[in-house]
């Protein structure tokens, strides 16, 4: 694991900084978004790796932990650091996409399908943060979060559909639209396959350094416990 | 497992009979919901009315809640859970038996609440069947998930706090399902309900069936 953060930690941030490179001095403006269309070397790559990645990776490790032949702690731990991680990038989503919809919207805010869909996945992710901190013994917590980030993420197509069918402003998508003709190319296209990479590149990385964070704790309880239980037996032999 | 629902189911209403909460905490908190979403409205029959539809879902699922956490209470003391897994029931048949006594009570409150809004906000429904469907769909799934959450929440003292943040998010999809179902019902409605109902129906169908698989793992943490 320490391999694979020392590793990542530089590769994501290098492959930002060649993307915020590419996004703002080699590729063109847009005829009718002018210099806003540079957001699109952000935004897109911060929701696919928030709507998609993290809620895919906490799924998966919650199945995998509440499947009994697969039951490990680590699935639980990996799962809760996707979420956090997450969170963090749905909150720079709906900023980015904020700002983005003041430029062509003329509104920081409306009641869009994809924004509102994105909001509601916000609260549910601290909803499960908050399960998390509700005090418990490991495997109680694990399970019970575990079944949360399961609920969850079955509730995120119904509410896809549900807020798509109530209002929508958002344009489709650009990539894969029903049609499957990108409407981007060139140097455009290069750098938005870029954004996603080194987006889901971060994201890896970050989830890696809080997955270290929590193994660390646990291990820190488990010592205070081993001093705590040496300190009782040694009370008993003077005495 | 059907046979351990209707025992369950049993035993819940018939505390709900004795004790009378639902009746004297839940659906008062219900019809005072929607007094005072007409006292933040104004007086205006035509604004209330329009927005007559979302105030209903709202306090449905508001009442729920406590409905759910009065449902959960009997269910969390430790001599319960023990007497339930010594007689040997099915926590399938648990999860079923309390969804259903809690449906039994959401729909009441839905009749009574659908009355209220029909005389205090001056609604004229126009396709029964629509509204009838959405209300019966939209109370299961909310029944469904509110007993899964509230097993999922833990202790009492946690729970009244952490039920309204880990269920209200989920259950998005009712309230826009419903309440477009309902405005499709009306006289001044527009648009067909069908595809709102599917939405209710899919919620009602995963939550059920989650909660059929999952509610036994996660009572026996």
């Amino acid at each position: 694991m320490n391999r694979a953060i020392r590793i990542l930690g530089p590769t994501s941030i290098l492959l930002c900084v060649l993307d915020v490179i590419l996004g703002l001095w080699v590729t063109p403006d847009d005829e009718n978004q002018l210099e806003y269309v540079r957001l699109v070397y952000i935004h897109p790559a911060e929701a696919w790796v928030a709507l998609y990645v993290a809620i895919a990776m906490a799924a998966l490790c919650s199945l995998l932990y509440l499947w009994k032949r697969t039951r490990s702690l680590k699935w639980d731990r990996l799962a809760a650091s996707a979420v956090e991680v997450g969170v963090v990038f749905i909150l720079l989503t709906l900023v980015t996409g904020s700002i983005w919809g003041r430029a062509t919207w003329g509104v920081w805010w409306t009641w869009d399908a994809r924004l509102t869909a994105t909001a509601l996945l916000a609260v549910l992710f601290l909803g499960y943060i908050a399960l998390r901190r509700v005090p418990a013994d490991p495997e109680t917590r694990a399970r019970r979060c575990a079944a949360a980030a399961l609920f969850a993420a079955v509730d995120v197509p119904i509410v896809h559909f549900a807020v798509n069918w109530w209002n929508t402003l958002h344009q489709s998508a650009t990539v894969l639209n029903p049609n499957l003709k990108p409407r981007i190319h060139g140097s455009m296209a290069w750098t938005l396959l870029l954004s996603f990479i080194a987006f889901t590149a971060l994201f890896a990385w970050m989830v890696l350094l809080r997955y270290r964070i929590e193994v660390n704790a646990h291990s820190g309880e488990d010592v205070e416990l081993a001093d705590a239980l040496a300190e009782r037996r040694a009370e008993g032999v003077t005495s | 497992m059907w046979r351990d629902a209707l025992l369950v189911a049993g035993r819940d209403l018939r505390i709900e009979l004795r004790t009378r909460v639902g009746l004297w905490q839940v659906l008062p908190f219900a019809l005072l919901t929607l007094l005072l979403f007409a006292f933040a409205l104004g007086p205006k029959p035509g604004l209330l009315a329009e927005a007559a539809p979302g105030l209903f879902w709202l306090s449905i699922l508001l009442s729920v809640v406590l409905a759910a956490q009065r449902s959960i209470a009997v269910e969390g003391t430790r001599a319960t859970r023990e007497g339930s897994r010594l007689l040997g029931l099915d926590p399938a048949g648990i999860f079923l038996g309390k969804m259903l006594a809690l449906l039994v009570e959401v729909l009441l409150l839905e009749a009574v609440l659908l009355v209220g809004v029909l005389i205090v906000f001056h609604v004229l429904v126009t396709a029964w069947a629509t509204l009838i469907a959405s209300c019966v769909l939209a109370a299961i799934g909310l029944c469904a998930a509110s007993i899964l959450y509230g097993s999922l929440a833990g202790e009492a003292r946690i729970r009244a706090t952490l039920l309204p943040v880990l269920l209200l998010p989920i259950t998005a999809p009712v309230l826009i399902a419903g309440a477009k179902a309902f405005d499709a019902s009306v006289v001044t409605g527009s648009g067909s309900g069908a595809r709102w109902l599917g939405i209710l129906a899919v919620f009602a169908l995963v939550y059920t069936a989650l909660g059929i698989v999952l509610y036994g793992p996660l009572e026996e943490s």
